[in-house]
């Protein structure tokens, strides 16, 4: 009897251990939420969205060229990544069971896990090189090649949600391959390819590693893809280590700008696996 | 002479080919980065050799360049932060897949995973500034005896070893976490159920489960210490940026992906650069084995199941007989 309530004893020792540490995972997310949010909002204001950053050492202006570049940068990686993601993702959907399929995942799944500051010396090496400057184009291929692994993946999980009954019909009916999948399967899954783009532009917008040698940055905004550009991410960096305490302030705020970003962007992924989720059940 | 159907199996060739080239890029990609890396390293490979990893200066005025200090903060940093996040995340996953009330399981899922999508500068930006000097007033407050101790010796500067190894840990906890529960999620149910049957307590039943899935837990353990040795910018704003080999929490320290974000954009003449893109080139290599290694453990155990779970019937039905006879 003794050894039924040691045994038992222990069993919820480690129920309560086991609680405790998702407490404890919990403590840090609360206190950056709160710093973020607290430190944010008090830094935030009006010339923060409008204005471009003043000279070294001297207060106010804002982060708008900033801001504009990180949706510039995001704009070029998914043009680059959503047609390359998404076709691979139809060839694993309708071709999984080959051994180069198999490769292929596997290929992803560890791309997926390359630091992104490699991935931005091979982008250096791509696009910075070659022409010895820096550039928008060479910082949206690294963040591109960061979203390929993600949305590939997401995309064949998706299409393998799709009943086959309807690739089957649509073959029945004297598709070709090509237009079953297109025509039929792509569009039955395509909210949740898009849940997928999102979820990998989620992941992207916070990168900041490989912008340091690849956007660089830039005091100005300009839309030529072959000039540096300016992104939230570097300029948080920039002002972080900076010794100036109105550029803290600033850093605080671009923090909270970044982290609403990427928040919208799971909000919508969210709200998108939703309505596919109530899609299938009927 | 094409009939219609020889024209849609080739219609069919084309499509396959036509994805297939997308999905050939995927692995062009990994292989050009490896290929881009050694080439651009060139320099640095040849010039060094060996030398260039036990070398413990790094000097790039003289033009002389080891990296000893960077591989060992970077091991040490992650390792630390392996020892603090493994129990947390196995919790966490087991918690979540063995224990908590249903209602509660998706928020805390979704809570826990939040960890993962706050950017790295973020944490870089409160390790900075809240994380930083809470770690410094600490140091002023450790007993002289205890200073005495390597592992706690170095002036109270705040940044340092121990800051990194911490922030590492609470940026790797889901990564883990989150993988460990799939694994937990692919255990068939009977291997608890049979647990329960013998009388065994939760606790009991839950390391049935876990011997079950233990080489994808392994496989999501190895994940997470990926993503640390690849971590970059928090880490590079509370370590300290100092190349020392030092076992000391406090000591500042550097690492290989903190020595590339640091430097790259200062390396003036070409052998300097080569040297921190073979620094790259071998983070790297250490990141694809470590990644390709946890995915075959992973999938060994969440796959095996999915294959075979349709076929446990017919398994059953086959062995009844032997039972029987």
């Amino acid at each position: 009897m003794n050894r039924t309530r040691r045994r038992k004893a222990l069993s919820g020792l480690v129920v309560l251990l086991c609680g405790a540490a998702v407490v404890t995972a919990l403590v840090p997310l609360f206190f950056v939420f709160v710093y973020v949010l607290q430190k944010g909002f008090s830094s935030l204001n009006w010339d923060f969205f409008t204005k471009m950053p003043k000279p070294v050492g001297e207060s106010g202006g804002g982060m708008a060229n900033a801001m504009l570049g990180t949706l510039y940068l995001i704009a070029i990686a998914a043009l680059i990544a959503v047609p390359v993601g998404v076709i691979a993702g139809v060839y694993l959907s309708e071709y999984g069971k080959k051994s180069f399929a198999s490769l292929v995942r596997f290929t992803a799944d560890v791309l997926n896990g390359v630091p992104s500051i490699v991935i931005g010396i091979f982008a250096y090496g791509l696009a910075v090189l070659p022409v010895k400057h820096f550039s928008a184009l060479a910082g949206g291929l690294a963040l591109g090649f960061m979203m390929i692994p993600i949305i590939t993946r997401t995309t064949e999980e998706l299409l393998n949600l799709v009943p086959g009954t309807l690739r089957e019909g649509a073959l029945a009916l004297g598709a070709t391959r090509a237009r079953a999948s297109f025509s039929v399967m792509v569009p039955a899954a395509l909210p949740g390819i898009m849940t997928g783009i999102l979820v990998a532009l989620a992941r992207i917008a916070g990168e900041t590693a490989p912008l340091l040698f690849t956007a660089f940055n830039n005091r100005y905004f300009s839309t030529n893809p072959f000039q540096p550009i300016s992104s939230l991410t570097v300029q948080i960096y920039t002002y972080a280590v900076s010794p100036y305490d109105d550029w803290h302030r600033q850093a605080w705020a671009g923090a909270l700008v970044l982290v609403a970003m990427i928040f919208v962007f799971s909000v919508l992924a969210r709200v998108v696996t939703r309505r596919l989720e109530r899609m299938h059940r009927t | 002479m094409k009939t219609p159907s020889s024209r849609r199996s080739a219609d069919d060739r084309g499509f396959r080919l036509g994805t297939g080239f997308f999905a050939l890029l995927v692995v062009v990609l990994v292989a050009g980065i490896f290929w881009e890396l050694y080439r651009t390293s060139h320099l640095s490979i040849a010039k060094f050799g060996f030398r260039f990893w036990t070398g413990k200066t790094w000097d790039p005025v003289s033009g002389e360049f080891g990296a000893m200090p960077f591989i060992w903060g970077t091991l040490y940093s992650s390792l630390l932060a392996m020892l603090i996040s493994t129990p947390i995340a196995l919790g966490i996953a087991i918690f979540l897949s063995e224990l908590s009330p249903k209602p509660l399981r998706t928020p805390l899922a979704f809570l826990t995973e939040l960890l993962a999508a706050i950017p790295s500068i973020v944490y870089g930006l409160w390790g900075v500034f809240v994380l930083v000097p809470l770690v410094r007033k600490l140091q002023v407050v450790t007993p002289d005896w205890m200073r005495k101790i390597p592992l706690f010796s170095g002036p109270p500067l705040g940044v340092g070893m121990g800051a990194a190894a911490l922030i590492l840990a609470v940026m790797v906890i889901p990564f883990t976490s989150s993988v460990a529960r799939e694994v937990l999620k692919a255990v068939p149910s009977t291997q608890r159920e049979a647990a329960y049957a013998l009388g065994a307590t939760r606790w009991e039943a839950i390391q049935a489960a876990l011997r079950f899935g233990r080489t994808g837990i392994i496989g999501a353990v190895i994940l997470g210490f990926g993503r640390a040795v690849g971590e970059t910018m928090a880490v590079t704003m509370v370590i300290g940026n100092n190349p020392q080999v030092s076992a000391s929490l406090f000591k500042p320290q550097y690492t290989m992906a903190a020595v590339i974000a640091n430097e790259f954009t200062e390396a003036a003449d070409d052998l300097y650069l080569s040297a921190l893109i073979e620094i790259g080139l071998v983070l790297f290599v250490i990141t694809v084995i470590v990644n390709a290694i946890s995915r075959l453990l992973i999938w060994s155990v969440t796959r095996e199941v999915r294959f075979k779970a349709p076929k446990a019937p017919a398994a059953a039905t086959r062995t009844a007989p032997k039972v029987a006879a």
